[in-house]
């Protein structure tokens, strides 16, 4: 090694050290994207809140039941606590689950629908409805017990190099936070914003969408929507995250 | 003894027929010419090619292709947006040799195994999860990659 491999090191070890403390992507945005995201009549995000409390609240056809059956009149009866854990750890549901997976559960089992697939925009706004319940709520994803496994699994994948970029999530939301990608600041790219509207795209996104972004960007494969590795990232990124304020819908470039 | 040597005999022949069947059911890679590194440099242009410092300097600033202003400062005025992940390169060429710098845009790794820096012409077939279109392809071809070595030294 060089003198300069070693200052390399040195500061990419200190990044590290420094990345211990959480810090929202909100905090990396400017003035007027902030003040979009707080103002409720402002923030177009809300559409999605707005459209999926209409389907918390349908009843289809010959329906007995919508989600407000169990879950109250404007989900009143969804413990914010609880929606705080997501991903958790359930064995009778397989494993790990995600919100969205959760969701899904209920739509196909308790109210016998066919299940929506992972980029729907009906599944993404009952995720967004249900998410914004907990909005100010802290991230409080369980590390222990089996979680710890799969969150070693996540953080592996976090440091995989992809693509033809060659490159892994803690290059960009690790190593370089806070530094400019041409004209895009990196944040850590924190997940307690999600589903999160983006000015960019015109449209309210989830978790895998914005990770399909980012592998497009550097040339790689994204994995399959719903595959287990997007779970694994999403569980261990959301954790990285823990104590954050839930945001969602948060406003993005 | 003999036994040691034996299973140092077989790990070795299976690791080289598992390369040798990798390498075979990789299709080609697109003109790649092998190149080698020493004390930090590359002194032989790649596939012997001369470049242009004009071609380089389009190339580092065009988006859709070096794309080297997503990170680095230089001096390019007429662009807007210029990234501050990597060092200014602004004098690059006063602080190294053409084949110094060759090494550093050809795979910065060999120099920084952690580094985000990409690899502009590491071989294709060491990446992972490629993205379908830029299967088997360096990020660069040889004469891009030569362009770019031209126009770098003349940051002086
Ligand atoms: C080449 C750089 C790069 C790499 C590598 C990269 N990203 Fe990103 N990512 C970005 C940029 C640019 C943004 C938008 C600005 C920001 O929030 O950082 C972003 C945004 C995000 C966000 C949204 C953050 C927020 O607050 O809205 C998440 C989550 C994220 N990335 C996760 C990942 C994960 C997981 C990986 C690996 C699979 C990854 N990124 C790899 C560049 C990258
Ligand atoms: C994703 C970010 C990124 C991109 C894109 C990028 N670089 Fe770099 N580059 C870096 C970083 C970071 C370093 C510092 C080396 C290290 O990390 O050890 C570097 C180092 C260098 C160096 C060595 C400079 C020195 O003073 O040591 C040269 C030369 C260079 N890059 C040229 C280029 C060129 C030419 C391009 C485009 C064709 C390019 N880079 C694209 C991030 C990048």
């Amino acid at each position: 090694m060089n003198l300069h491999a070693v200052l390399s090191l040195a500061l990419a070890l200190a990044a590290q050290a420094v990345q211990a403390e959480a810090v929202s992507g909100y905090r990396f945005l400017d003035e007027s994207t902030r003040a979009m995201q707080d103002d409720d009549f402002e923030n177009p995000g809300l559409v999605a809140v707005d459209r999926g409390s209409e389907l918390f609240h349908e009843l289809r056809d010959s329906e007995e039941y919508s989600c407000s059956s169990c879950h109250g009149q404007d989900r009143v009866k969804l413990d914010v606590r609880q929606i705080a854990r997501y991903p958790v750890y359930d064995p009778n549901l397989g494993g790990l689950v995600t919100l969205q997976k959760r969701i899904n559960y209920c739509w196909e089992t308790s109210l016998d629908r066919f299940p929506l697939t992972p980029g729907h925009a009906d599944l993404i706004a009952l995720e967004t409805y249900v998410r914004n319940r907990a909005r100010g709520e802290k991230v409080d994803v369980r590390t222990d017990g089996e979680m710890a496994a799969l969150l070693a699994k996540g953080e592996a994948l976090y440091h995989a190099r992809f693509g033809q970029l060659d490159l892994a999530c803690q290059h960009c939301h690790v190593q370089h936070q806070g530094q400019m990608l041409r004209g895009q600041k990196l944040s850590q790219g924190q997940a307690n914003g999600f589903p999160e509207y983006r000015l960019g795209q015109g449209r309210i996104t989830s978790f895998q969408q914005r990770l399909t972004e980012c592998f497009v960007s550097f040339r790689a494969e994204p994995f399959e929507a719903g595959s287990e590795e997007y779970d694994l990232l999403k569980l261990y990124v959301t954790a990285r995250g823990n104590g954050l304020p839930i945001e969602t819908p948060a406003v993005r470039f | 003894m003999m036994h040691l040597a034996r299973i140092r005999w077989l790990a070795w022949s299976g690791l080289l027929s598992l390369a040798a069947a990798r390498a075979a059911d990789a299709p080609a890679p697109e003109s790649y010419c092998d190149w080698l590194a020493h004390d930090y440099a590359i002194e032989s242009p790649l596939c012997g090619l001369q470049g242009s410092p004009q071609r380089g300097r389009a190339l580092a600033a065009d988006s859709h292709a070096g794309n080297c202003l997503a990170c680095h400062q230089m001096p390019i005025p007429e662009e807007a947006f210029h990234g501050t992940i990597g060092p200014p390169l602004a004098g690059v060429g006063a602080r190294y040799s053409a084949a110094r710098i060759r090494l550093r845009v050809v795979d910065e790794r060999q120099i920084n195994p952690l580094t985000i820096m990409p690899g502009l012409y590491r071989d294709p077939r060491l990446a992972n999860r490629v993205a379908a279109d830029y299967w088997g392809k360096t990020f660069l071809t040889a004469q891009q990659l030569e362009d770019l070595v031209a126009y770098l030294v003349t940051l002086k």
